[in-house]
């Protein structure tokens, strides 16, 4: 195929399920590619010899490569490419931001003069991922068990945390042959990919066929273990013969808007409102015990992912009206372009250049409304970002009986407060070497979140890979 | 997998267990608390207090009040069954008088309810670190008291029982002897823990006096790490999340009527789990 023929193959859409259906329901909004769709779509790649869109992967997968395979109908070949970098690409497929990353530097997308008919590189991937575990069952299959295993090393590692972070930097340390167990907070595994990101967007089975393969592979998850609290990690290193350690805990400590009212009877933070639903299954009220804020009228405010996730949530709890209010205008918004298209398809009512200055209750300290105010942009701020102005006299009240915080984490400091010597910044994130990832405690490593302040799945999946190249390098310099 | 090693039914539906947990035996101090879960798939993860550890046994003591969809189906498990979760120690562990530098004293542990149970590690605690002791448990009957032997080992003669019904002890609210106690003088520290109700009126009874009163909070809560914001409270006009900055505030800055109110927040879901749900008594640990 010449360049040409392929820049006239038309852009395969992802096929979905129906807006007003789908915002009703729990179940998987994109519905996958077919294998035609998968291979149309791969046909498109130009296999430029520079590779542009591999720079644009944190974990640099061969791009080119996998398409190329996928383009002939070899998806298992394809697979076998990703899985070279790559230790999650269902979960990848369906949560990166590719039009920041991959498919930003796409030629196609570039030649076409819009990034939106960038080759659906994220698709692609995710189509190749669930063909291999629909063949095997569902049952654990991934990159892990297919990679080969070196030789036991003797070698033990104390994970902290089940994230994107820690599972890779887990299963890169098991493959290297070392002993590694795993401690996990919640009572089931997989970190913010099950307590964060709604079902309607990543299915739990998909997480779950991935902690499996991780036990296939010898890792331990110790489950219901707070590191600091139930066990002081230094204790890892010097009671119980651990030779390094991974803390891949997360940010997890969610911030407020220090606005009056944000202690009332239906005020959450978006932690709080998605662990509900996601981990806790509050909105199956048949069998499941832990309750939920029936709210009809709900005010998000943030415009990230997570604020994305929990307005569409809300309209799957039972909502009629969810606005969603963001202080700067929808181009700085860094949530993925699909999940803003997403909600806005849905119903949410975007409220931008808008901010909350107060949550009203009533008597019973119950929330009856909430004080917005208006902004317009000026001069870009540190981030590159255009900064928001208040407009004085704007104020005006939002009819709502439910508002959801959703401006992002701070470092929870419970590793860091019970661990004498551990380095952590002014935003309290741990200190890391940035070839290692080692702390300023030897051999105790960490990534993730936790360093990196709240960021991405894939970003997360390459500090804990380089991190493990880290443990890997530490434990054999060590004499 | 937390085994149930033993069950007693210490009023008409207070129960004591012991749970075989070696590594928060080991590390657990007084005033610390765990979260648990009876049914992992469907169930809700609740805090209860740690009222006792044996760290040869590895063993921790839990008491509850069964009133919620979680502490029924915990009162129907038996010796031998296992608990899916069980999650801690959690929480900053009580700061006893007399063993971080300030001198010991004396100090009014005040127990209402089930709050006894969180109380006698406490009192234990302060008792060994010098301080002279007094308890005051109050019930709604004798019938409801709990510890009260454990409480007379550790308090002697300065052990004062109060009744609504005056069944046992003296007719009254645990607020009278405090009252009287802060008035005769020479007490350094007030510590309560019982309803909110109960924490409130004893902060607002020592304010006056200016007596150092602790309180111990039992909000909601999901993951007890900090993580989700459920269980956060006002403290002085500062948001203070209670799994990770308590669960023991200054009682006389804490916001009580927001407390209280975020407490009751799920109050129709919980009367379905339950018709008669005691108000009262859905603060106590």
């Amino acid at each position: 195929m010449t360049p040409k023929e392929r820049m006239a193959i038309a852009p395969q859409a992802m096929p979905e399920q129906d807006p007003l259906i789908r915002a009703r329901n729990m179940n998987e909004v994109a519905l996958g590619y077919t294998a035609e769709m998968a291979k149309t779509e791969a046909s498109r790649c130009l296999q430029c010899p520079t590779k542009p869109c591999m720079k644009g992967c944190p974990v640099a997968i061969n791009i080119p490569g996998f398409l190329a395979k996928a383009s002939e109908g070899d998806f298992e070949g394809a697979l076998k490419i990703i899985r070279e970098t790559s230790l999650l690409p269902a979960v990848c497929g369906r949560v990166c931001p590719q039009e920041k990353q991959c498919q930003k530097f796409c030629t196609m997308g570039k030649a076409l003069g819009d990034i939106d008919k960038a080759v659906a590189i994220g698709r692609i991937e995710r189509f190749c991922a669930d063909l291999a575990r629909e063949k095997a069952n569902n049952n654990a299959l991934s990159a892990a068990i297919h990679t080969p295993k070196a030789a036991p090393t003797g070698k033990r590692i104390a994970i902290i945390g089940s994230g994107p972070a820690s599972i890779t930097c887990a299963a890169d340390c098991a493959r290297a042959g070392h002993d590694v167990t795993m401690f996990e907070a919640f009572h089931k595994a997989g970190g913010v990919l099950v307590y964060g990101i709604p079902e309607f967007r990543l299915p739990k089975a998909i997480v779950q066929s991935e902690i499996d393969a991780l036990k296939e592979l010898g890792v331990k998850i110790e489950l219901n273990y707070v590191v600091g609290r139930t066990r002081k990690l230094k204790d890892f290193i010097e009671k119980d013969g651990f030779d390094a350690v991974f803390i891949g805990s997360g940010a997890g400590l969610p911030k407020f808007m220090n606005i009056e009212g944000e202690n009332l009877v239906g005020v959450f933070s978006a932690n709080e409102y998605l662990t509900r639903a996601n981990l806790m299954k509050a909105y199956d009220e048949k069998g499941h015990d832990t309750p939920y804020w029936h709210g009809k009228k709900v005010a998000v405010l943030g415009g990230g992912n997570v604020a994305m996730d929990a307005s569409r949530m809300a309209l799957r709890l039972g909502a009629d009206k969810v606005y969603l209010i963001y202080r700067r205008s929808e181009a700085e918004m860094p949530a993925r372009k699909e999940e803003v298209h997403h909600a806005k398809e849905e119903g949410v009512e975007f409220l931008t250049l808008q901010n909350a200055k107060r949550v009203l209750g009533n008597d019973d300290g119950v929330v009856i409304g909430l004080e917005c105010h208006k902004f317009e942009l000026g001069e870009p701020d540190a981030s590159g970002r255009r900064s928001p102005i208040a407009i004085e006299g704007s104020e005006f009240i939002l009819d709502i009986d439910t508002v959801v915080v959703a401006v992002g984490n701070a470092s929870n400091p419970l590793i860091p407060s019970t661990t004498e010597g551990l380095e952590i910044d002014k935003r309290g994130n741990i200190v890391v070497n940035s070839e290692t990832n080692m702390t300023s405690i030897p051999g105790v490593f960490a990534g993730g979140d936790i360093v990196l302040g709240a960021a991405t799945v894939i970003l997360a999946m390459g500090e804990g890979r380089r991190a493990a190249k880290g443990i890997n390098d530490y434990l054999f310099k060590r004499p | 997998m937390n085994e149930i090693l033993e069950k007693k039914q210490l009023s008409e539906n207070v129960f004591g267990m012991t749970i075989s947990a070696p590594l928060i035996a080991n590390e657990r101090k007084a005033g610390q608390f765990i979260i648990l879960m009876v049914d992992e798939d469907a169930g809700e993860r609740i805090p209860l207090t740690i009222a006792d550890a044996d760290k040869e046994r590895g063993t921790i003591s839990i008491i509850f009040q069964a009133i919620g969809a979680t502490t029924l189906k915990l009162s129907k498990k038996n010796v031998g069954d296992y608990l899916p979760a069980v999650l801690g120690p959690l929480g900053k562990p009580t700061d006893i008088r007399g063993e971080n530098g300030e001198k010991p004293g004396h100090v009014v542990c005040v127990g209402g309810g089930i709050g006894v149970a969180p109380m006698h590690p406490i009192s234990q605690a302060l008792k060994a670190a010098g301080n002279r002791v007094t308890i005051i448990m109050g019930a709604r009957n004798k019938d409801l008291f709990i510890l009260e032997d454990r409480m007379r080992e550790i308090a002697g003669n300065d052990l004062i029982l109060m009744t609504d019904d005056g069944s046992s002890g003296r007719k009254g609210l645990v607020t009278e002897p405090l009252k009287e106690l802060c008035e005769s003088g020479g007490i350094d520290e007030v510590i309560a823990i019982g309803p909110p109700i109960m924490m409130k009126f004893c902060s607002l009874t020592t304010k006056p006096f200016n007596i150092k009163t602790t309180v111990s909070l039992n909000t909601v809560m999901i993951d007890g790490t900090g993580m989700c914001g459920g269980c956060r409270v006002s403290v002085g006009g500062e948001t203070k999340f209670v799994c990770v900055d308590g669960p023991e505030f200054d009682g006389h800055k804490v916001d009580w009527d927001l407390m209280m109110r975020r407490m009751s927040a799920y109050k129709p879901q919980e009367a379905v789990a339950r018709e008669h749900t005691c108000n009262l008594y859905k603060g106590i640990k």
